[in-house]
């Protein structure tokens, strides 16, 4: 469905129409077909809570959710997400109401100059999603896609785990999905999560 | 031990200071809404790519521009030529200023785009804007740059060896500069004197900042005004204003610097480097906004790196273990450039701390500056002083080890007694305040040090190699006074400024020159602010970071912004209070001396119904119907605290690993950390930054090094190659602090932000070297991965079992 564009001089280029929907909110857009994932968020939609650190995968700022995966969006092409459900940072809290994960981080001192921040919740709600009760060491190796420079990594460790436990609380109390714990119904969170 | 987190409204103006409260900054950065350079979206913005060098010393000799200029959205490619035309803002020469001179200095040029020769693989040698950030990067690449390759060279002995090709035609065998500090001849005698000696030959690596934040800048010019606008990753926008300003030739009173959210810096954005000055005279050229952010490859390549030294070292003893002499000779990578404030670092902020937390009777340092083709060296957390910590610590290690002492012993027996304070180093520093031993018993006792011994023995009997190291480490932190770093060649002053401004209604904004960038200024300075004025702290308002709502600053690095912005505004917080006293004074038809400030409140001593709060007067101030005859109205003061010294904290850390002879892994079993920073702020913080260093000093001891090829290309050039450390790397770490209080600043506060990093290192190295002992391995060079560790071990005397 691209349409060609001639260049003066280099390669042609081939612009796509995509449809992303980011934090529920339907955006039509087009982008050429190397427009990263994370510069179609930034710059295209202005969604510009997702940082960029490295475009090549391995500190993990760009970290968001797409159809409920953890994916790096840097090193995802726009046009790999036509039709997928994108979860940002800006799309974790409920209204008001601070998901689980950003309370703890706020609670625990967990991040410092803030940089690493939303990718590394984005990578820690998949990670209690997957295992809901992890111990330190399965915090810190869930964690090996995502660098922090600022805290020594102790206080990200402890906000994994005091948001472990407010989940696990929540999950309990309303009867069910641990999920992305945000009080929305999450459309992004494939699994569901399993309470224990 | 982690210290639990405290709710701001449950905690009282009187109570504020010192409480380990929630960071006010924190719930902008987890919901996406803070706003970093690279988040600014300006109309009509145009992108700009820099085209870098390939090679680490290349003659430059043909620049052919004209296929990128045929680009799709490319708006112009610009060279060191167009930079020099008539019809293009600025005079020449377009040259990066260095801050801080020394009498040897050669002060070479430092073109913002190379002229004839590039030196070092990154150096700046056109531009491109484009309407669109790939179609600049496409372009970029499209530059066709014709190089004649030079021999490069990355190390400073290599460099100064008198057969190395030489970088700048002023630089004569590649010598920045020659320093020394101390007193040789003393030393020398020392020496003589001396019954035993222990030396150690050592390399302390060049390491890569990495911030998370790659530098960025978004310029924006107003041709009808001539105001030219700077977002920028910057530590110290004032500083940045000032460079800037004679770097393009714009008038410092028509620019404004302003640093956004920034992501972390760790020294490496407070240099003035090429990139952001381009994107002000391309703005200004093109009157469009223009944005730069560099790629993590552009930040590999070109910010500034830390440490590099080559050092010999040697210490001298008496037969009763007393240290009378430390003679230190290092040769220190530079790079290709001087950066903005590199010939401070492995000088001043290097030898004046080469004493230690002892009491060393004769001391020399010698150091040689070297220029190689590397990105220039400049502050890396902690800038000299881990340098100098890493060396003496390691003495203390030779040293004990060689004449049958136990490290601990050894340090406790050459402690500077807590007597001698303020004690006068022979290093040119007098240090404020300090009690060594507190510290070192508190993680003695943290340790039970007597059981690990016994557990080291028998782990050795087993074939297991367990050690232990201690680093007592000294910090000097808020340069100072500013007539003292004059005189020591600083071309700026290091006091800060500060404003507090209450406004009628009762509410602060308070204003400070510093330029926090993850240390959470927002919520300490607002506690000390609020303690200050007896007001709730959610009626105080923090600004820092933009030239034009503060009056001036210096930054933050070298761990001031406490001791320094925050006794600036501490001291602006006191002249209102005396203001606002008088107000009250006038008002009760009282005696200013008779009036008691307590919790926000003016009473008449004695007659506790009569009282005024300090809101109220700040109303009156600006109602200015009934205050004293001779008084302006307002209620705000100005300040610029100039310290009168540094502030010296200080600590123990130790570290407990075990090393796997046949990996030759280190596995960090315990860390602890205790740390004398004075009185603390915000403990919550305080143990975080704390936790931050220890990381990054664990990371040079372990994993981290910048390495380079024959051709000077940076063979560590990203995150694939260069070990940030990750959450796996790094080990629980244990906190705990004794407080003492510096006497010469008004909160008695010290400063904790490079304390991590200056400790790590050598409690690492000092405790793999314990393990290894039965081995006869005494010094390994940093950073201890598994394979240099297993050569080590598969190289000494005795080998494997």
């Amino acid at each position: 469905m691209g349409t060609e564009r001639a260049n003066v001089i280099g390669p042609v280029m081939t612009d796509h129409e995509i449809t992303l929907t980011v934090n529920g909110t339907e955006h039509d857009l087009t982008v050429e077909a190397r427009t990263l994932l994370a510069h179609a968020l930034r710059d295209e939609l202005g969604y510009t809570g997702t940082n960029v650190g490295c475009e090549s995968s391995l500190c993990g700022a760009c970290t968001v959710r797409v159809d409920g995966e953890a994916v790096k969006s840097c090193t995802t092409l726009a046009v790999q997400a036509d039709g997928a459900e994108i979860r940002t940072v800006e799309g974790l809290a409920d209204g008001d109401e601070l998901h689980a994960i950003q309370q703890a981080f706020q609670e625990e001192h967990g991040l410092q100059c803030g940089y690493c921040t939303p990718g590394m919740m984005m990578t820690s709600v998949e990670l209690l999603q997957e295992n809901p009760d992890p111990t330190r060491e399965e915090i810190r190796e869930g964690l090996e896609g995502n660098l922090c420079r600022c805290t020594g990594y102790q206080n990200i460790v402890n906000a994994v785990e005091n948001a472990a436990e407010s989940m696990g609380t929540g999950a309990v109390a309303d009867g069910g999905t641990v999920g992305d714990g945000a009080a929305t119904p999450d459309t992004t969170a494939v699994d569901g999560g399993e309470t224990e | 031990m982690t210290i639990e987190s405290v709710d701001p409204d449950d905690v009282t103006a009187a109570e504020i200071l010192g409480s380990a409260i929630e960071r006010r900054e924190d719930p902008a950065l987890i919901t996406g809404d803070a706003e970093y350079t690279d988040d600014i979206q300006l109309a009509d913005m145009a992108h700009l790519s820099v085209v870098r060098s390939r090679h680490g010393h290349a003659r430059i000799e043909n620049v052919d521009t004209s296929e990128a200029e045929a680009m799709e959205g490319v708006i112009g490619v610009f060279t060191h030529d167009d930079l020099a035309r008539e019809d293009t803002p600025g005079e020449p020469p377009f040259g990066l200023p260095v801050g801080w001179l020394l009498p040897s200095l050669n002060n070479v040029d430092h073109p913002i785009l190379v002229d004839e020769k590039a030196r070092y693989q990154g150096d700046a040698i056109a531009v491109v804007v484009a309407e669109e950030r790939y179609q600049a990067a496409d372009a970029a690449g499209a530059v066709d740059v014709s190089y004649d390759r030079l021999d490069a060279i990355t190390a400073p002995d290599e460099a100064l060896s008198g057969e190395a090709p030489q970088l700048h035609p002023d630089a004569d065998d590649n010598v920045a500069f020659d320093w020394e500090i101390g007193d040789e001849e003393k030393t020398a005698t020392a020496f003589e004197d001396a019954t035993h000696t222990a030396s150690v030959e050592l390399t302390n690596q060049l390491v890569i900042p990495n911030a998370m934040e790659p530098r960025a800048a978004v310029a924006d010019y107003h041709p009808g005004t001539d105001e030219l606008e700077v977002f920028m990753t910057s530590q110290n926008p004032h500083l940045h204003r000032l460079l800037m300003s004679g770097v393009i030739d714009h008038p410092e009173h028509k620019l404004r610097v302003k640093a956004p959210e920034v992501g972390g810096g760790f020294g490496s954005k407070i240099h003035h480097y090429a990139d952001e000055a381009l994107v002000a005279w391309c703005a200004k050229l093109l009157e469009r906004p223009v944005k730069w952010t560099a790629t993590r490859s552009e930040t590999y390549q070109t910010d500034a790196m830390g440490r590099g030294h080559e050092t010999e070292a040697e210490i001298a003893m008496n037969d009763d273990g007393d240290v009378i002499g430390l003679r230190v000779d290092t040769r220190a990578n530079l790079g290709a450039y001087l950066s903005t404030f590199a010939p401070s670092v492995p000088t001043y902020l290097y030898g004046t701390l080469l004493s230690g937390q002892y009491d060393i009777p004769a001391i020399y340092g010698h150091v040689t500056g070297a220029f190689t083709n590397v990105p220039p060296v400049d502050a890396y957390r902690g800038a000299g002083r881990p340098e100098a910590s890493f060396v003496v610590e390691r003495l203390m290690n030779r040293a004990a080890r060689e004449i049958g002492m136990d490290p601990v012993e050894f340090r406790r027996r050459n402690f500077v007694p807590d007597d001698a304070f303020p004690y006068e180093t022979e290093v040119a520093v007098v240090y404020d305040s300090g009690e060594y031993e507190k510290p070192m018993n508190e993680a003695l006792d943290l340790l039970d040090y007597e059981n690990f011994r016994e557990r080291q023995k028998q782990a050795r009997e087993e074939g297991r190699y367990l050690g232990i190291g201690f680093s007592c480490y000294i910090e000097a932190c808020g340069l100072a006074p500013s007539e003292l770093a004059g005189q020591l060649g600083a071309q700026a002053g290091l006091w800060e400024s500060s404003v507090v401004r209450f406004h009628p209604s009762g509410t602060v904004t308070a204003y400070c020159g510093t330029s926090g960038h993850g240390q959470g200024h927002s919520t300490t300075y607002a506690q000390i602010v609020a303690n200050e004025l007896g007001v709730d702290y959610d009626d105080v308002e923090i600004v820092e970071g933009d030239t034009d709502e503060i009056p001036q600053g210096m930054g933050t690095y070298g761990s001031r912004s406490a001791a320094v912005g925050g006794s600036a505004l501490a001291t602006s917080a006191m002249k209102i209070v005396d203001k606002a006293q008088q107000i009250a004074a006038h008002q009760l038809e009282a005696s200013e001396d008779d009036l008691e400030f307590e919790n926000g409140e003016f009473h008449v001593a004695g007659a506790p119904d009569r009282s005024m709060s300090i809101q109220a007067a700040a109303q009156a101030s600006y109602l200015a119907h009934d205050i004293p005859d001779d008084m302006e109205p307002g209620l705000e003061e100005t300040s610029f605290y100039d310290p009168e010294n540094f502030v010296f904290p200080f600590g123990t850390h130790v570290a407990i690993v075990e090393v796997d002879p046949d990996t030759g892994d280190v596995e960090i079993e315990r860390y602890l950390a205790v740390d004398d920073v004075g009185p603390q702020i915000n403990p919550k913080i305080v143990e975080g930054q704390i936790h931050g260093g220890v990381a990054q000093g664990i990371g040079q001891a372990l994993y981290e090094g910048a390495e380079f090829d024959d051709n000077g290309t940076l063979t560590t050039g990203s995150m694939q190659d260069y070990a940030v450390p990750k959450a796996i790397h790094v080990p629980e770490m244990e906190t705990a602090h004794t407080v003492t209080e510096s006497p010469h600043n008004p909160l008695g506060v010290k400063g904790v932000g490079e304390a991590g990093t200056i400790a790590a290192p050598q409690a690492v190295v000092n405790a793999v070297t314990d393990a290894l002992e039965p081995l006869g391995i005494d010094h390994l060079d940093m950073p201890l991965t598994g394979e240099r560790v297993w050569r080590a071990i598969a190289d000494a005397d005795g080998g494997e079992d």
